[in-house]
């Protein structure tokens, strides 16, 4: 393990057990987060990425995997341990609705997170509160206020205030813009990469939109039904998807020119049922490479350079190879 | 959309749509009359309500005993009253033993896993039986007296708060903003008191006003079978069941305390009932 990875996950698992069997939620996921750099985490809804990002943060107690933060296996800290390194890893949440109280004003929000870690009162507290408001690009006003007099942006931008406040190292976004209207989300995407190089941020962030991801992030995870697919620098997987589930994610993304038209990967059928996986490789079932052996073994992730991974046994097909260049 | 669904949206104008419901002001104004008659009873009631007078037994209502008299020449209006004062202090009392117990159980059993089955099943045990029946079984253990009666009746009303607190606890215990308090590292009591409890406010309000009713008219009924307070304090269900013995001749005896029992108790209906329709989002549009 280089020394500028701050956060490394790994063989990171989860099952939640239901009436009807054990859910693998999130099965084997490993990935590292280098300090100052942010990870992109994507997948279809029902991919277990917010379930992973949940466990890297321990709010979710994951059954198996490591966590090494800053070169402390989390999963091993008591209860109380865990409290003293809370600060240090913040989350801002997908619904700007739900994730604001709606009986504290955004000052008593805002106030806990500063109280929890260090006793700041009076004017040192209102100032400290007022600036990260200003940071967050908000009235200092909004202090006196309810959530329900703000929009869904504002509330977004008081959900990343109450993070900041503690002076996070590390951040887990979870899904933040796709809640709020477009027009919005471009607003808190530039504010999130902003306030990551002004406080040196080290984040992973959660979207099912790759062209956000392509956007803001320095590497790329992608999940399918708990598992990595691909993982390696976004430059490099936008360029040329090794898998083919990546291939068929990036080829429903919108395009910025609208007269550029590319070869669409459109894939039959819903994401099967995380109760009753598929055997052996998990996307076999809407993979168009699909061979017989692929119901035989699960493939690992393999190495084929710089960083770049893929869970594949076709992966060097020069089928597969080709297609990935085509978008 | 969802800043209509907002708890603090209906908070800001609960108080404004509540003043305009025409039952719950009616409700409020009555409750608000029995108690004001109840607390200075000291001062308003024309004599003391043990005051015996042989010569004027079983008089009907007149200018001079506005209620008549009972069996004994006492003044039905002054007992009436004063029975008021315990009546309130019952229900009072049972709502707020309720609430200490019944809050304390829903948000444990809500908020840690482990306590849910046991206390949940608690809760629906003692829900199994009829509310008189348990408190009159524990009146004859616990032996007949005041405190008797509010523990009794708090013992049998605290599974009702606790049942609710601990469903809208497991609600709000999976929200984001409960999850983003222990990313905090809040501590779980402020947690529990900070971010639970606070929203919780409206339906321990709407269900204590309930409670208040329903242990107004338990006591009564207790004290009817003689399982109530001390005889020798008037309350609505002593005199009830005094003036059942004469109902043939002075149903004045039964009537006034029975009219008493009814306001307060439906008055107390009409409040609880303006407050949970307004807070139910399904029943908001009609008004």
């Amino acid at each position: 393990m280089t020394q500028d990875v701050l956060l490394s996950v790994q063989g990171l698992t989860k099952q939640f057990p239901t009436r009807n069997g054990v859910v693998r939620a999130v099965d084997g996921v490993s990935f590292d987060v280098k300090r100052g750099t942010i990870v992109g985490l994507v997948g279809e809804s029902g991919s277990g990425k917010t379930t992973a990002g949940r466990c890297t943060l321990r709010l979710i107690e994951p059954n198996e995997g490591r966590i090494v933060f800053d070169g402390v296996d989390l999963r091993e800290l008591s209860e109380r341990e865990m409290r003293a390194y809370r600060s240090r890893l913040q989350i801002i949440f997908q619904d700007p609705y739900s994730s604001l109280n709606p009986r504290l004003r955004v000052d008593q929000i805002i106030g806990e997170a500063l109280e929890i870690h260090r006793p700041v009162r009076g004017a040192a507290k209102r100032d400290r509160i007022a600036e990260l408001l200003e940071r967050v690009g908000l009235n200092p006003d909004a202090a006196r206020r309810y959530p329900h007099e703000f929009s869904g942006g504002q509330r977004q931008r008081i959900g990343i205030a109450r993070a900041l406040a503690v002076e996070p190292d590390f951040i887990v976004a979870d899904e933040p813009v796709s809640a709020l209207d477009v027009s919005v989300q471009a607003q808190v995407l530039n504010l999130i990469q902003d306030l990551q190089e002004s406080f040196g941020l080290t984040m992973l962030f959660i979207a099912h939109d790759l062209s956000v991801v392509e956007y803001l992030c320095d590497e790329v995870v992608v999940m399918y039904l708990g598992r990595v697919m691909e993982r390696g620098p976004s430059r490099e997987i936008y360029a040329m998807p090794r898998h083919p589930y990546t291939q068929a994610l990036l080829s429903a993304a919108p395009l910025p020119d609208p007269k550029a038209s590319r070869q669409r990967v459109v894939l039959k059928g819903d994401i099967p049922s995380p109760m009753n996986p598929p055997s052996g490789c998990v996307f076999r079932t809407r993979c168009r490479y699909a061979v017989a052996a692929c119901a035989e073994v699960v493939p690992p992730l393999e190495h084929i350079g710089s960083d770049h991974h893929v869970a594949c046994i076709r992966q060097s097909d020069p089928e597969v190879i080709s297609q990935g260049l085509t978008l | 959309m969802a800043a209509v669904s907002s708890p603090a949206i209906i908070e800001a104008s609960f108080v404004s749509r509540l003043v305009t419901r025409k039952t719950v002001m009616i409700g409020l104004l009555i409750i608000a009359v029995i108690a004001v008659l109840a607390i200075l009873a000291p001062w308003i009631a024309p004599y003391s309500p043990s005051r015996l007078s042989v010569v004027n037994r079983l008089k009907p209502p007149s200018g001079i005993y506005w209620f008549g008299t009972d069996e004994f020449g006492r003044d039905v209006f002054s007992r009436t009253i004063y029975a008021g004062r315990l009546s309130l202090l019952v229900g009072a009392s049972v709502v707020a033993f309720a609430a200490v117990f019944g809050v304390t159980l829903g948000l444990v059993a809500g908020f840690f896993r482990r306590l849910d089955t046991p206390i949940a099943r608690i809760i629906d045990a003692m829900m199994a039986f009829p509310d008189i029946l348990l408190a009159i079984a524990l009146v004859a253990a616990l032996g007949p007296s005041l405190v008797t009666v509010i523990v009794a009746l708090g013992i049998v009303y605290t599974p009702r708060l606790a049942r609710i607190v601990r469903a809208s606890t497991l609600v709000i215990r999976e929200l984001p903003y409960v999850e983003a308090a222990r990313a905090l590292g809040v501590p779980t009591w402020r947690i529990m008191s900070r971010h639970v409890l606070r929203n919780l406010v409206s339906p321990i309000l709407v269900q204590g006003t309930f409670i208040f009713a329903y242990a107004m008219l338990a006591e009564a009924g207790l004290s009817f079978l003689g399982l109530g307070v001390s005889p020798e304090i008037p309350t609505w269900g002593t005199m009830i069941a005094a003036g059942r013995q004469y109902i043939g001749q002075a149903d004045w005896m039964t009537w006034f305390p029975g009219v008493a029992i009814i306001l307060s108790v439906l008055s107390l209906q009409m409040v609880g009932d303006g407050f949970r329709d307004l807070l139910d989002p399904r029943l908001r549009k009609d008004l």
